[in-house]
């Protein structure tokens, strides 16, 4: 009997554990994969190419409440061609999306800075798209001391 | 209401040259996921578009997430060719659409 006993309370333990984990990975893994979903519906079928890109953030971010990033995309920026759209997404917050800037030729660069939020350490994503059709994509890891998304 | 956006572009510059705008507005930007000591969600409240106009034509605009910090700040660049003024417009959730102008001169 004492024996049974411990097997169903182990048995019960076990079924515990696994279920919170189950609920962890559930809202930790969410971004990442929502994150490249997005790049994929941004990009409309084409595989983004690495590079042309640069991304400017800490390497540590004290404060995830609010996080300098610079963007720049390498692009002439002449009436026929030019970048029109930017994608930023943050993959480790609980909702990826950050930002899109649109640009025109009369921006004269594909240059934006801003100041985000940051939940936890994660990715950058970065996605551009130019008025030829060609798509960009670079990333970035940056570490966060103190999560800015709680509350 | 909100206090009135900031907003740093140059007096003057020259034909075809490249300005840098800075911009920035008060909000609190309410990201929606937080929640106040009853447990509650704080309801989202963001501005969730900014756009740049110069001599009515687009210059630049984004779409913001609640991932954008408070007071949301904006720099980004336009290149002009004529003296006139730039218009910029943020959007809050709740519809209501602040703007602002600044002109410049171009030799």
């Amino acid at each position: 009997m004492q024996n049974i006993s411990r097997r169903t309370a182990l048995a019960l333990g076990a079924a515990g554990a696994a279920l919170s984990l189950v609920g962890l990975s559930k809202t930790a893994l969410a971004s990442p994969e929502s994150a490249a979903a997005e790049v994929a519906k941004f990009a409309g079928g084409k595989a983004p190419v690495a590079g042309k890109i640069s991304i400017e953030l800490p390497e540590i971010a004290e404060n995830g409440n609010t996080v300098p990033l610079a963007i720049s995309v390498d692009a002439p920026m002449t009436d026929d061609d030019y970048v029109t759209d930017v994608l930023v997404l943050a993959d480790g917050n609980p909702n990826p999306g950050v930002a899109t800037f649109h640009f025109t030729p009369l921006s004269g660069k594909a240059d934006a800075s801003t100041r985000i939020r940051l939940a936890t350490t994660q990715n950058i994503v970065v996605t551009a798209k130019t008025s030829k059709g060609a798509v960009y994509t670079a990333s970035k890891l940056v570490k966060v001391t103190i999560g800015g998304c709680g509350g | 209401m909100a206090d009135a956006p900031k907003i740093r572009v140059p007096k003057t510059a020259k034909k075809g040259e490249i300005v840098e705008i800075k911009t920035l507005m008060p909000h609190i930007m309410e990201s929606g996921q937080r929640k106040d000591k009853d447990g509650k969600t704080i309801p989202r409240k963001i501005i969730n578009k900014f756009v740049a106009e110069f001599n009515g034509k687009p210059v630049f605009s984004a779409d913001l997430d609640p991932a954008i910090a408070a007071n949301p700040y904006l720099q980004f660049n336009a290149k002009v060719n004529e003296s006139g003024t730039f218009k910029f417009s943020w959007t809050d959730d709740d519809g209501t659409v602040t703007t602002a102008e600044q002109k410049i001169e171009v030799a």
